[in-house]
């Protein structure tokens, strides 16, 4: 395959500081690396907000393209390099009939299954694939069972890089398929430790971009968009409540950091949201945490079928839990078998179909309503994060299908009696 | 000399014993923690593990059979 031109390294940009660690505070300069040597903390991007704040407004905003690369001056990479296929301003929609079946007046549905690869990793890995371009990386890569897989492998392709996506052999056809268009998968045979420990390895030895390791700090921010864009759909103010699904909790950490990075900045009044844990029973080390009154959530074996769940030992566990303590949030761990249920609920009140995650999602969010944590009026936002199409065997026990003969009176037999009864 | 990073996470019933202690007694492996928090229920221990690649292999797997949670650094790569 003939490789397009890398661009070279940029200079330092100026709304960003340094890349500091989480614990101890210390800085480090912009380069692909992702812990503190010190204390092996978290690295993440620190920025210089008065410097943004002389150029950051609404209208500079509005100003902007239709995709992430409209907050640029709130990410850690140049919107000139972009990677750039599409990623954000997904739609923020009015959910009556659902709000209708919960008890809730004013529900949204952030719906990121409508990003280019279906799911919202296409916002992380297009920050991570231009920060790979500015690093001059040639390969980016990462290991997923499903939409990183996507998004990494469709990044990379728009980039020219060459592109390494490990996926385990034994997983669904067509996950496997749905990245391996893009080109460049690697099935790995193996069970899911044994990926994990060879992507480890394989991130600490090659001079790759491997998206959730080395560009981790840059590439997590990308998640932060969803709560610019939530702001800005709304009319300019923070939800008072979202629901967020968790793996391994940046998700959830960075929407909160965009909501509460407009309010420093001035963009919004205040961003007081109360920021609630959705995990599966199958794999919730998370919500256990919260509800344990644990600040570190216990590593668990993953038994579940939210797959894009299926973290057992989540990097930002610690974070996340802090952050639904001191937002006023809540941690649920949805019972396996209400899962399809919350998937088919969005579809058939909404028109929405998603994946098991978003499932986790509505059924989370059907018992904050019942529990009184969420009020009918207070305004409230459910992540959709992906799209059902690609975890169809999820499903297949709870649709119902009728089948007739290519005859009128069958029609009338089978359809129309069971309509009216 | 490879160096892995990962995090131990303690149970009650494991709080009491010097299992760092032991890991490198019984193996050549050297220990180096970086952040820690114990307390009388839990604790977890953020450490670099120094030595050959087979000898922290084999240091993991018994500090696995001891009961100790054992994660990388990094936690899970593999994402959804």
């Amino acid at each position: 395959m003939q490789l397009l031109p890398l661009r070279g390294p940029v200079e330092n940009l100026s709304n960003v500081q340094s890349l500091r660690c989480k614990e101890c505070g210390r800085d480090y300069p912009q380069e692909p690396i992702y812990v503190c040597d010190f204390c092996f903390g978290p690295l993440e991007v620190a920025y210089d907000y008065d410097e943004i704040a002389k150029n950051l407004s609404r209208e500079s905003i509005q100003d902007g393209p239709l995709t992430i690369w409209r907050y640029d001056q709130l990410l850690p990479a140049s919107r000139e390099n972009a990677v750039n296929i599409g990623a954000g301003m997904t739609p923020l929609l009015k959910a009556d009939n659902l709000g209708k079946e919960l008890g809730l007046n004013n529900l949204w549905i952030k719906n990121d299954a409508a990003n280019p690869t279906h799911s919202f990793k296409d916002r992380v890995v297009s920050v991570a694939a231009t920060k790979a371009v500015e690093f001059d990386f040639d390969t980016i890569a990462c290991a997923s069972t499903g939409n990183l897989a996507g998004a990494t492998a469709a990044h990379g392709a728009k980039a020219g890089m060459n592109t390494m996506v490990f996926i385990p052999s034994d997983l669904e056809r067509g996950k496997v398929l749905g990245a391996a268009i893009f080109g460049s998968v690697v099935l790995v045979n193996g069970n899911y430790d044994d990926v994990n420990r060879l992507c480890s390895e394989l991130g600490d030895d090659r001079r790759w971009a491997f998206v959730n390791i080395n560009m981790r700090p840059y590439y997590s921010e990308g998640s932060k968009s969803i709560g610019y864009e939530l702001a800005e759909q709304l009319g300019w103010r923070a939800p008072e409540h979202v629901i967020v699904p968790v793996a391994s909790g940046s998700l959830f950490t960075k929407v909160y950091k965009g909501l509460n990075e407009f309010a420093k900045l001035g963009i919004i009044e205040n961003a007081d949201t109360k920021m609630h844990i959705a995990q599966a029973a199958g794999c919730s080390p998370v919500a256990a945490a919260f509800i344990g009154e644990q600040a570190h959530p216990k590593p668990v074996i993953p038994d579940t079928i939210a797959k894009s769940l299926a973290i057992g030992s989540p990097a930002d566990g610690y974070y996340t839990v802090g952050i639904a303590n001191s937002s006023g949030g809540s941690g649920t761990a949805v019972p396996e078998d209400e899962i399809a249920e919350g998937m088919k609920l969005l579809a058939q009140t909404e028109g929405i179909f998603t994946e098991t995650a978003g499932g986790v999602v509505i059924s989370t969010l059907r018992r904050l309503a019942r529990e009184g944590v969420i009020g009918p009026d207070e305004e409230t936002v459910a992540l959709i994060t992906g799209t059902g199409l690609k975890t169809l065997e999820a499903i297949e026990d709870i649709v119902e299908t009728r089948t007739i003969d290519p005859t009128v009176r069958s029609f009338d037999e089978i359809v129309m009696e069971s309509a009216t009864k | 000399m490879p160096i892995r990073r990962v995090t131990f996470t303690f149970k009650t019933e494991l709080i009491q014993r010097p299992v760092i202690y032991e890991l490198g007694i019984k193996f050549e492996i050297v220990t180096n923690i970086r952040r820690a928090e114990v307390n009388q229920n839990d604790g977890w221990v953020v450490l670099e593990l120094e030595g050959s690649s087979e000898e922290i292999e084999r240091g993991l797997t018994w500090v696995i059979e001891q009961g100790v949670e054992v994660s990388s650094l990094e936690g899970d790569i593999l994402t959804g």
